[in-house]
């Protein structure tokens, strides 16, 4: 009843010549459209053709069976229910789960730390400081993690001489007990300067009075920070922490450039996406190599959907 | 790590691009891919991918000296970084050379896909007699061959003069005398050690357990089903148990082989032997940082038994021609004739520092009495190599070579470690590829 009224009057306060002119601005509209798609069309292509059609492939591979004896069938979910029950692959992410209990907080820490310092410095050292704790993310990940291979060297890095003067053995950081901490430390120095600028450009975000409000009520420096500047970016700090996240269950580079100087420390099969690395390009077993990073790609986007979904409140998205 | 991880898959992507455009070339007979000049440019190409040393001037040698077939030569990396994209190649059933280099361990791996022409209609059977008798079996599988072998790893000792006479040490001829030369240097107070013992070392440590009578693999491809895996017989595991005790002793260490590391260690006198094979004093020249004082020199490896000498084999390649060549008359031709003549050889030897396969070259005087200024002159080929390669008599790899070796590694540095002892790595080795080797479908004979 409401509707028909609704309609009526709407007739009623429309004048008879609008009917026409409005199909003119559809027109104009899908006009305007095809120009929109045609504008976003060669992204689409790129996008199609090396992100979409690729994952189908894959998709398409990881349901059939391949072996080197008996060639390829179709197995449906098959891979996948071996994938689950994998002990190499299980492993793989008890391992990079414990990278992200100590690696994200590490890097947050020293993010944080380092953008609540320069965002209350003012000087010219506070911008070069800026610039060289950013500087590692500069630096390609590969060409950084071949350099720690170098500085980890018991003959080339510093650290034979450092432990020589005060008459100590250095560590070998490339021994099994302790690459973990080595891998730690070499994405901690490349991210930790990346993740700072996200935190320090929401800091910067922040209106000043508020400081100045904190302050009047009897605030100190710490307090300010912890209490007023901390929670205010809480969403920067979500969005950092869903970047660490997901590098970290994908962590791969590092480790498969340290295993060069470091194969018995880090065998082929030490993070799930170096597992399907192997099996894909070392073993020729694409099918199944196929399953495992569909596998880990579930884990992934169930990892970091339980995540947003318990940081909805930090992160605005409630 | 994500976004860069992109970025490198962007960087592969090119990368297969230029590839592939190297097989186009093929087909459109251009030359723009081509590491080398073409001299005849009417003539069809065959592509060939490889990684000797000097390779160039025996391609070269090839182009000028055959009016019908030029060889377009790519580099396309060194063993495993050539066989990952060999096999993405396989696998995307386009991208492969005509003709493409493989060390003799991995035929097999390949054989298995498909990826490899049976040679023996194209009259690889007529050029049999030029080859060793190792080398040719290590080539073929039952009747078929799939490639013609090139160079070979006999195995020697290669040691530092040096310093065995500065610790008065006698050159060892078994490895009882091996342990004990490796006490002698540490109770002098030497810095360095006698040798390395690589956990990654590969298909140097299987020639090890080779001496002792190890047969780790029974595979012919005319039952491709079918695989034998013995590779935790008493044997080798009487050498790795000795191994284990020197490590455990402190008498060798066991830095990962072939990093940065190794290499300095191999010429700054760290090492005072070299367990090599044929190809390992060309290896050892290439290395930079080197004591100024080295005097190198080389004695056949020691032995289990002085009486019952037995010799090994590390490494070797062939060229095989893959199933996606264009004309596969024209890549076997290539195969065969790229290193089989003298002058080919003459550039290899000299400059590539190659271990001949090829008999005609083997056998002549001129590589009989070749004195090498590296060792002062002396004549490694007859005074090791000759003796080593005329003993060995081919091997048999598995299907599954790359997987079979990176398990070995890794319980190789568990035992290193101190976890488990030889005994009990070989086990567990064994129990490793046999459960692989049923997953993969194989029918596995113990």
């Amino acid at each position: 009843m409401a509707l028909t009224t609704a309609a009526n009057a709407k007739k009623a306060l429309s004048p008879p010549r609008r009917a026409p002119r409005r199909t003119g601005i559809d027109r104009m509209d899908r006009k305007r459209q095809r120009w929109g798609w045609l504008f976003v069309a060669p992204f689409g292509v790129v996008f199609l053709t090396f992100l979409v059609a690729p994952l189908a492939y894959a998709f398409w591979m990881s349901l059939q069976t391949n072996t080197l004896a008996t060639g390829t069938t179709f197995t449906g979910l098959a891979n996948y229910v071996k994938a689950f029950s994998d002990p190499i692959f299980l492993g793989g992410l008890g391992r990079v789960g414990q990278f992200a209990l100590i690696m994200i907080p590490a890097q947050m820490i020293v993010a944080l730390v380092a953008a609540l310092v320069l965002d209350n410095l003012s000087t010219a050292l506070s911008k070069f400081s800026r610039l060289m704790i950013f500087v590692p993310y500069a630096i390609p990940v590969v060409i950084g993690a071949l350099m720690w291979g170098f500085l980890y060297s018991p003959r080339f890095g510093p650290a034979t001489d450092i432990f020589g003067l005060i008459g100590l053995a250095a560590p070998d950081f490339l021994a099994k007990g302790s690459i973990f901490a080595s891998l730690v430390n070499i994405v901690t120095w490349q991210w930790a300067g990346y993740y700072m600028i996200i935190i320090y450009a929401a800091l910067r975000g922040i209106d000043p009075a508020i400081y100045e409000a904190a302050r009047l009520d009897g605030a100190n420096g710490r307090q300010i920070a912890l209490r007023v500047k901390v929670p205010m970016i809480s969403s920067s700090m979500v969005m950092v922490l869903i970047f660490s996240l997901i590098g970290t269950l994908q962590f791969f580079t590092e480790p498969q450039v340290l295993r060069a100087v470091a194969q018995g420390a880090i065998p082929v099969s030490y993070t799930p996406n170096m597992y399907a690395y192997s099996l894909a390009f070392s073993y020729s077993q694409f099918n199944y190599a196929s399953a495992i990073s569909f596998s880990l790609g579930i884990v992934v986007f169930i990892g970091s959907y339980l995540f947003l979904f318990v940081t909805r409140k930090q992160s605005g998205l409630k | 790590m994500k976004t860069k991880l992109l970025a490198t898959i962007g960087v592969i992507a090119v990368a297969a691009a230029a590839l592939t455009g190297c097989s186009a070339g093929t087909a459109t007979k251009t030359e723009a891919s081509c590491t080398n000049k073409i001299v005849n440019k009417t003539a069809p190409q065959v592509t060939v991918w490889a990684w000797y040393p000097a390779f160039e001037e025996v391609v070269d040698l090839f182009n000028k000296t055959h009016e019908d077939v030029q060889v377009c030569w790519t580099n396309a990396g060194q063993g495993n970084d050539e066989y990952t994209k060999f096999s993405t190649a396989i696998e995307s059933k386009s991208g492969a050379p005509d003709v493409v280099m493989l060390e003799s361990e991995v035929l097999s791996s390949f054989t298995i896909r498909k990826a490899l022409v049976d040679l023996t209609e194209f009259g690889a059977n007529d050029v049999k007699a030029n080859y060793t008798e190792g080398s040719w079996k290590d080539a073929s599988s039952g009747e078929s061959v799939y490639a013609i072998p090139v160079d070979g790893g006999p195995m020697g000792m290669l040691y530092r003069k040096d310093l065995f006479d500065k610790y008065s040490i006698p050159v060892p001829t078994t490895w009882a005398e091996f342990e004990t030369a490796a006490q002698t240097l540490k109770t002098a107070g030497s810095d360095g050690v006698l040798v390395n013992f690589p956990t990654n070392g590969r298909a140097f440590n299987q020639a090890l357990f080779a001496q002792a009578g190890s047969v780790p693999f029974v595979y012919d491809s005319t039952s491709p089903t079918d695989v034998g895996i013995a590779v935790n017989d008493q044997g080798s595991k009487d050498v790795l148990n000795y191994w284990n005790g020197l490590v455990q002793k402190g008498l060798v260490t066991t830095d990962d082989a072939f990093t940065a590391d190794y290499n300095t260690s191999l010429v700054d006198g760290t090492y005072a032997v070299y367990l090599a094979a044929a190809w390992g004093p060309g290896y050892l020249q290439g290395l930079s940082d080197a004591d100024a004082d080295a005097v190198w020199r080389v004695a056949p490896l020691p032995q289990w038994d002085a009486a019952n000498p037995v010799q090994v084999n590390w490494g070797g390649s062939t060229f095989a021609v893959t199933s996606q060549a264009t004309d596969k008359k024209l890549a076997a031709e290539v195969a065969i004739g790229i290193f089989g003549t003298d002058e080919a050889w003459k550039i290899g030897v000299e400059k590539g520092a190659l271990f001949p396969s090829y008999t005609p070259m083997l056998d002549s005087d001129y590589f009989t009495n070749l004195e090498y200024p590296f060792f002062g002159g002396q004549q490694i080929n007859k005074e090791v190599f000759l003796n080593a390669a005329a003993g060995y008599t081919g091997a048999t790899f598995s299907p599954f070579q790359n997987y079979a070796y990176d398990q070995l590694t890794e319980e190789l540095y568990s035992m290193v470690q101190g976890e488990q002892d030889g005994s009990k790595a070989l086990d567990d080795l064994q129990a490793s590829l046999v459960k692989y080797a049923t997953e993969q479908g194989f029918t596995v004979a113990k």
